[in-house]
């Protein structure tokens, strides 16, 4: 399947004046009609990287195209992009229709033919009626649909959206996140959705791409985000995990043998590594085994520390003779022990292996004191 | 119980309130109600207060040479709040946009040069611009001009002396509500495809409309009344309703007269505040 990329940032750097490097040799593509998320902390620079696509930041080097077409020379009102403010940033002094019609103001349109297509907006987000207030009389939920409704009008092939649900409460927010999924596949726009709310993130999006301190970590499909993790940030920062520390002993084809404090383990992985590489394990909580008898093979013997029920699931907590912690989720009403001795092991398959962040560290050092 | 609570307030808060009643009724309200009472008084032929009720007075400000000083007036209260709207705009611009370091700097520039009185500053003025003033001797000194012009004593020069002395009063009120101004809404209006004069137009002004309004009322009734800058810098060309009342208490003495005067100046200014308030204006922010 061959997918035409609409945006396309290409080594992109932003460092603001004072050194503060905010977002580092970014390279992605963004295809069209998908809804791609930048997901991350915040200051991990995804709101300047989506900043700089509508205009409002300069790109320090490397290049934005839109439709093929750079976009460096053209301001944010020459780009057919347009946003979604985490404010909402409606024009207070103007009624409902105003707001949603100062796009179409804008490029002189036939008044008729805005009062149509105002009129189609509205019944779009659902604000049919609301024409004459203003935006000081509308909640948070209905102003963010007016934004919604302000910045489609003009037909954009790319709807930026700055943490557009970031302001309203939980129950509002996933309607609205079910609301923007279904309008977004109804109108088939491009949609780049920043967030740091990663349950908002997998339930919404085609692609995520992870970002941590300006650095573009994964991008991907929500499953293969938590299922692959390729960095050890991606896998601590999605979903719970655990971690285990280790270097790798020896490599027999897609076996390797990892060198862990509490002993060796075997791994797969499709990725390259190399002996003595710094590795770590990432196991998902649900996803480790447990025995309370003595077993054969591979298993890392602990105790139960405690358990925390969750409502729909039971974490329980085995701490092993290092003091290293392991977290366990099970549903809620399966039988897990609650005191005791455990041997705790994983399938193979479930261990994810990935080189570990101190290897950048290590590489980066290597770099400046031997060459 | 209650009543022992009440009783334990009643003295505390005469105590803070009394002195400011006290202050308002002696330095205000009286001296306000005596003004309007002799406004319709009479004087005798040693011009002494007579009290005895006529509306002589209020009759008398329907003269024509009266009703031609409140045309020229009027005429350099608007002329001075719009050039004060027009030069202190952008300089409040440039001030709410700037770092805040340099903000103050800025900010303090305005606010120092009223440290001095304005009565001095007005005659420096006079002496800056006179015809043997420091202006007309550079621009003899550099062959610019042949002979000093006239800078003085015409309405231009009470109009520049009214603009200096109350540019901050524009600046303060323009500088509040620019600052308020979302920057986000700037954004979104070019990013639904606005240029900087439409954005200019359809979001800055109007929504920095109310500091236009009360900068502008906190210019505009001043310059009704700042008498020392038409008679230094107008030398009597340019009267304005502040040199007519002036005039009645000082040469002219006929109190009652300039009572009545006073009170036309207090009513156009309740008025303004009136219609300030009909259109939304903030009381706060003319620090009422």
């Amino acid at each position: 399947m061959d997918k035409k990329v609409i945006v396309s940032l290409k080594n992109v750097n932003k460092i603001y004046d004072g050194g503060n490097h905010v977002v580092k040799n970014l390279d992605l593509d963004v295809y069209e009609g998908e809804f791609l998320t930048l997901l991350g902390s915040s200051g991990c620079g995804k709101t300047t990287t989506l900043r700089m696509i509508a205009g409002f930041e300069e790109v320090t080097s490397g290049t934005i195209t839109v439709e093929g077409e750079s976009i460096a020379e053209k301001e944010p009102y020459e780009r057919n992009v347009n946003t979604v403010f985490q404010s909402y940033a409606l024009f207070p002094h103007m009624t409902i229709y105003d707001n949603i019609a100062y796009g179409l103001k804008m490029k002189k349109t036939d008044k008729k033919e805005i009062a149509k297509r105002v009129s189609e907006m509205l019944d779009l987000v659902q604000l049919g009626g609301f024409e004459n207030r203003y935006p000081s009389q509308l909640s948070g939920g209905q102003k963010q649909r007016v934004a919604i409704a302000r910045a489609l009008i003009n037909q954009p092939r790319v709807l930026l959206l700055d943490e557009p649900l970031g302001a309203l409460d939980l129950k509002l927010r996933k309607q609205m996140q079910l609301e923007l999924k279904r309008l977004q596949r109804k109108l088939n726009i491009t949609f780049i959705y920043v967030t740091h709310d990663q349950e908002e993130a997998l339930s919404m999006s085609d692609r995520v791409a992870i970002m941590n301190n300006g650095i573009l970590e994964q991008v991907d499909i929500p499953e293969k985000i938590y299922e692959e993790p390729q960095t050890q940030f991606v896998a601590t920062f999605i979903g719970e995990t655990n971690i285990f520390e280790g270097c790798v002993n020896s490599i027999k084809g897609k076996d390797i043998d990892i060198m862990l404090e509490t002993g060796y383990v075997t791994a797969r992985s499709e990725n390259t590594f190399n002996q003595n590489d710094m590795v770590v394990i990432s196991i998902r909580p649900e996803r480790i085994k447990y025995s309370e008898q003595p077993k054969t093979g591979f298993a890392l013997k602990g105790i139960i520390k405690e358990q925390v029920y969750v409502g729909s699931v039971l974490k329980t907590i085995i701490v092993l003779p290092n003091g290293h912690e392991i977290k366990i989720e099970r549903l809620a009403g399966q039988k897990i022990p609650v005191s005791g001795d455990v041997y705790v092991y994983w399938d193979i398959d479930d261990a994810k292996l990935i080189q570990s962040e101190s290897n950048r560290i290590f590489n980066a050092l290597n770099n400046i004191m031997f060459t | 119980m209650t009543k022992q609570k009440f009783k334990s307030n009643t003295l505390p808060s005469l105590v803070m309130i009394g002195p400011v009643v006290l202050w308002l009724a002696f330095f205000i309200v009286i001296p306000l109600l005596y003004v309007a009472v002799m406004s319709f008084c009479g004087i005798d032929e040693q011009y002494n207060i007579v009290f005895r009720f006529t509306a002589d007075n209020y009759k008398r400000l329907f003269n024509a040479n009266y009703v031609q000083i409140y045309a020229q007036s009027l005429t350099i209260a608007a002329l001075t709040t719009i050039i004060c709207i027009v030069l202190a705009y952008p300089f409040s611009f440039f001030i709410a946009r700037t770092l805040s370091k340099k903000k103050a700097i800025l900010y303090m520039l305005v606010i120092i040069p009223f440290w001095t009185n304005s009565l001095i500053r007005i005659y420096g003025w006079r002496t800056f611009l006179g015809t043997n003033g420091w202006l007309n001797n550079r621009l003899l000194d550099f062959g610019l001009i042949s002979s000093p012009i006239d800078f003085l004593f015409k309405p231009s020069a009470t109009v520049l002396g009214m603009v200096y002395s109350l540019f901050p009063y524009m600046v303060l009120p323009l500088y509040t509500a620019i600052e308020k101004l979302d920057k986000s809404l700037l954004e979104a209006s070019a990013d639904l495809g606005a240029k900087g004069v439409s954005t200019f137009f359809r979001i800055i002004l109007p929504l920095t409309a109310s500091g236009i309004f009360s900068g502008s009322i906190m210019v505009f009734i001043p310059s009704l009344g700042y008498f020392f800058v038409s008679d230094i810098l107008g030398g009597g060309n340019s009267d304005i309703i502040g040199n007519l009342i002036e005039r009645q208490f000082q040469s002219g003495n006929n109190w009652p007269l300039g009572a009545a005067l006073s009170m036309v100046l207090i009513i156009i200014t309740l008025l303004l505040v009136k219609l300030y308030q009909k259109c939304g204006g903030d009381m706060e922010s003319l620090g009422v």
